[in-house]
């Protein structure tokens, strides 16, 4: 039998993923059985997984969706026009009509690779992208472990690095370490809404050098968990940065349809990089990652992304193109990508329904950011910076040095006690913030706050029952 | 600072290249979407552009996608991933309860009962249920845990990740994979990929590719002077070959993996396409456990299955599972870790593979239409199996093997020494240049045996039975007349 001694060390090397949803999952499981708990339901906002929360798909995604999959409904009046033409017309993009058939490529469908193409040149205002550039994945976690795995060379000192920020993702740490690249930690500027710093981005990629090799650096803008929308001077900063040091930059982009802080604007890393001029936009390597998760549509479950690829070495590109070859990425999820990045225009029947769900879904969003931030800050104890755009919100927890120790005796970080404690007593699941990269004494929780603004309140409510009773156990 | 970050220069050069990058995933190759693919794809875009051609399109024989080739999708499946994408359709009278039913079940199963939020990675929970339930059923009743059930995105994904889970060690003690020649190239790919050692054992060409397990042992001992061999892959019923083994054999192979300590993966995602009379399918678990205790209780294994072939043929829905068998608990933890971190498979091919084997029952509204769909696939494929069989074994210079299952054909060409010389001459294998031709010719895309391992000095080709059968009966014809062309040409 396989021992522990015969296993991938690198699998071994990978972090435990965090017990506090599986715990959720427990706790839900012990209520269905009947057990008598001082709530009645548990609700989980850890993850950014909007239909989970309660929030609805997009009406038109779903219903080309379900006409794609069973054509039959070509037929069926009682569905709009326009979904019916549409689906039609992505059918016609599958091999053999069917959405059960592989893609014509490692890389997708080409007409889902055009239509992504066509939607970042719309939005970067005339900065072409082309559809060789465009790889579509089953995700954006997926995409980003591809180019890490493409990346990751070697062991010990001349081990591939990748500046990482804190906080991350929290899906983030776990994937360098199965892609065996070293994570290389800079820490954002927590007093100024998470900012980044660029003197602490040299200072962390100078004290790398000494034990990896760092090549890339990973950023996530809008910021997960953040929240931070970054300026063009601070983008310009950064891409001046990567160039001089010699660094691939990796742009996660998948919240920048949920730009909702007061005069802030997305401004996509490929378009700052083109307006720098050719002798930047010719020579830096960029590779930006978008997705189904994005929070209008939060189509997460299906699994659905892509990358584009800029200024890559044309034979490196092919190697990656090929390694894709026996991992065709699914068919719904390229559709409904493509619904996505074309949604119905004015004048189309289903225009007005798809502009009032989004709507609904954004004014949730910044109304339930706004109120929760305030709420938040408000609670002794803990301080929360405002989000500008994504779906968290990180407070920092000014903890009791008593339950500091405890936690230290218990052999867990105090934010994940926090969090297992509020999820026992109040029946709240939230993120600890080590699970976003977060080394330093100040801990944090991570929330979602795309939810039906009623279970945002009982969320609130919740975690303040329990955070008040906390501290008064802590004078 | 860098001394050129300093003076303000950009860094010259590219920073990946193909020095910097990973130095495995230059060693990738998949020949079902490699070059020859490729030049299809031109060939294609020439034809709609209007090159004139000695052909009007281009026959894409060289990848198991059923639906591509014109086979219908099972109406019940459909219907019921239409009400999951839809809820609203439920109160639509043209769906039959059944299908209702199970949409509703699975939706229930879901997050905020909708398939666009994530799923535990694992997979959902009732759908793990499910399979273990089928495999109960179609395994005579040998229990299955749900526990053991990893969902992956296609049968691909589980493939890789336990490969991942097993590989490790330097030098001598480098984990060696073995694997037949032929084989499906994603091993080699992986092996590759993944920088393991591939250890090839040969199957029987003249005993219509049989599994024989001294070959295996020879193979075995070979590599133990180079490297730690600890996997055993098997491909039941096989790809490119179409081979279903016999009972003894599989036996065989059980026996052989527990003598020597082997991790057995058997790669059975072409269960239910068996074909040839005598031929059946018998899953490795089954045949494990009816071994007795001695082996069922020891010997380390994982079985493979998929939604993208049988009598369903959704390649495109990337859904499938592994069921893993007498795993250390602490292993499969790591295991388990493993597939958390890529977050959850596509959760609309969880939902299909619910339905495959949770198929409509006899008494249910759907079971007429399903049962008739299902079998006519299979017996299509079981004609067009016969009939290529039949066909390429008239042509003199081409031996064709039965294709007992599978959908596959891998007959063996004889070239001549004038063709084999032209193509290193041009600096390619000869059945690439023989396959090159084809398409060009005939517009037929094949593989080349090359892409899937053969013996030395022997060529083969691989062409899919999928084609709709006249289309078929019209290739097989067309690809009989080039390879007597081409031989005399080369004589």
């Amino acid at each position: 039998m396989t021992s522990m001694q015969q296993v991938n060390p690198r699998v071994l090397g990978i972090r435990e993923p965090s017990k506090l949803q599986s715990l959720a999952a427990c706790v839900t499981q012990e209520i269905r059985q009947g057990a008598n708990k001082p709530f009645k339901k548990v609700i989980d906002v850890s993850s950014c997984d909007p239909h989970r929360a309660g929030m609805d798909p997009v009406s038109f995604v779903r219903q080309v969706l379900a006409v794609c999959l069973y054509p039959e409904l070509l037929e069926d009046k009682s569905l709009p026009l326009d979904v019916r033409q549409r689906a039609q017309t992505l059918l016609g993009a599958c091999e053999g009509r069917s959405v059960g058939s592989y893609s014509t490529t490692s890389c997708g469908l080409p007409l889902v690779q055009k239509s992504v193409a066509e939607f970042i040149t719309s939005r970067d205002v005339g900065v072409k992208s082309r559809l060789e550039d465009i790889i579509l994945c089953g995700g954006s976690q997926k995409a980003v472990s591809m180019v890490l795995h493409l990346m990751a060379s070697r062991e010990g000192r001349t081990q591939t690095g990748v500046l990482t920020p804190a906080p991350c993702p929290h899906t983030l740490p776990a994937l360098l370490e199965m892609c065996g690249v070293k994570q290389v930690l800079y820490h954002l500027m927590e007093d100024q809404g998470w900012a980044v710093d660029l003197n602490e981005m040299q200072r962390a990629l100078k004290a790398a050098r000494g034990h990896c090799e760092p090549r890339a650096i990973y950023i996530s803008n809008p910021g997960n968990p953040t929240g931070h929308v970054q300026d063009r001077e601070t983008m310009e900063e950064l891409i001046r940065f990567v160039a001089a040091e010699g660094l691939v930059l990796l742009a996660e982009e998948v919240y920048q349809d949920s730009v909702f802080g007061h005069d802030k604007e997305f401004l996509s890393y490929k378009k700052v990089l083109f307006d720098m001029g050719k002798e930047l936009s010719e020579t830096v390597e960029l590779v930006s990652f978008h997705s189904l998760s994005s929070p209008c549509i939060g189509e997460c479950g299906l699994r659905g992304g892509y990358m584009e690829i800029i200024n890559m070495e044309p034979e490196v590109t092919k190697h990656l193109k090929r390694m894709l070859g026996p991992y065709t990425p699914p068919v719904l999820p390229q559709l409904a990508l493509q619904l996505m990045v074309n949604p119905p225009t004015p004048g189309e029947l289903s225009y007005q329904t798809y502009l009032q769900e989004i709507l609904h879904i954004k004014t949730t969003l910044s109304q339930n950011a706004q109120r929760a931030h305030e709420f938040l800050n408000a609670l002794p104890g803990m301080t929360c910076q405002p989000a500008m755009a994504g779906v968290f919100l990180f407070p920092c927890l000014h903890l009791p040095t008593e339950m500091i120790e405890e936690a230290k005796m218990l052999g867990v970080k105090a934010d994940v006690l926090y969090c297992q404690r509020l999820l026992e007593e109040e029946g709240v699941c939230l993120g600890a913030g080590c699970e976003n990269g977060q080394e330093d004494q100040n801990y944090h929780i991570r929330l979602c706050v795309l939810a039906p603004p009623d279970t945002l309140d009982q969320v609130l409510a919740r975690l303040r029952s329990f955070h008040l009773r906390l501290l008064s156990r802590f004078p | 600072m860098s001394q050129q970050a300093a003076n303000g220069v950009p860094h010259r050069g590219k920073v990946l290249t193909l020095d910097s990058m990973n130095p495995n995933v230059k060693r990738v190759e998949y020949a079902v979407r490699g070059p020859i693919v490729q030049r299809a794809v031109q060939i294609e875009k020439e034809l709609k552009e209007g090159v004139k051609k000695p052909f009007t399109e281009v026959i894409k024989a060289n990848i198991g996608d059923a639906h591509a080739m014109g086979q219908k999708p099972i109406t019940f499946l459909r219907q019921v991933l239409a009400l999951c994408s839809y809820p609203e359709l439920l109160e639509d009278n043209k769906f039959p309860e059944d299908a209702k039913q199970r949409a509703q079940r699975i939706l229930d199963a879901c997050g905020g009962h909708s398939i666009g939020a994530y799923s535990a990675s694992q997979g959902i929970e009732c759908i793990r249920q499910d399979v273990a339930r089928y495999i109960e059923k179609r395994d005579g009743g040998i229990p299955s845990n749900p526990d053991n059930i990893y969902l992956s995105t296609g049968a691909s994904d589980a493939i890789v990740t336990m490969l991942k889970l097993l590989v490790r060690g330097e030098g001598r003690d480098r984990t060696g994979v073995m694997i037949s020649i032929p084989q499906y190239p994603l091993y080699s790919a992986a092996v590759a990929d993944l920088g393991a050692v591939q250890v090839s054992y040969y199957l029987d060409e003249d005993k219509c590719w049989s599994l024989d397990v001294t070959e295996v042992r020879r193979a075995l001992n070979e590599a133990r002077q180079h490297c730690n061999p600890r996997v055993l892959c098997i491909i039941n019923p096989g790809n490119p070959t179409g081979q279903v083994q016999s009972r003894q054999c599989i036996e065989d192979v059980i026996k052989f993996a527990k003598e020597e300590h082997l991790f057995l993966m058997a790669d059975e995602v072409y269960q239910d396409n068996v074909y040839a009379e005598g031929c059946k399918f018998h899953s490795f678990k089954k045949v494990l456990f009816e071994m007795g205790p001695e082996y069922s209780s020891t010997l380390e294994m994982a079985s493979f299955h998929s939604t993208s072939k049988c009598y369903m043929g959704e390649c495109g829905f990337r859904g499938g599972y592994m069921e893993v068998i007498n795993m250390d608990p602490e292993v499969k933890a790591q295991l388990t870790k493993l597939v958390s971190v890529r977050l959850c498979p596509p959760v609309p091919g969880q939902a299909l593979l619910d339905l495959v084997v949770n198929p409509p029952l006899p008494d249910e509204p759907s079971y007429t239409t399903f049962m008739k769909e299902r079998s006519a696939v299979l017996a299509a494929l079981a004609e067009k199996a016969r009939l290529t069989e039949q066909i390429f074994n008239t042509v003199p210079g081409i031996t064709c093997n039965p294709v007992q299952g599978a959908m596959y054909t891998f007959p063996r060409i004889t070239l001549p020494q004038k063709a084999i010389d032209k193509a290193k001459e041009e600096g390619t294998v000869p059945d690439m240049l023989y396959c090159m031709r084809l398409l060009e010719e005939e517009g037929i895309c094949l593989v080349p045996g090359s892409g899937f391992g053969q013996r030395e000095g022997t060529f083969h080709f691989r062409m899919t039975i999928l084609p709709p059968t006249e289309k078929l009966k019209v290739v097989l014809e067309k690809i009989s007349h080039f390879h007597q062309r081409f031989t005399k040409e080369f004589s």
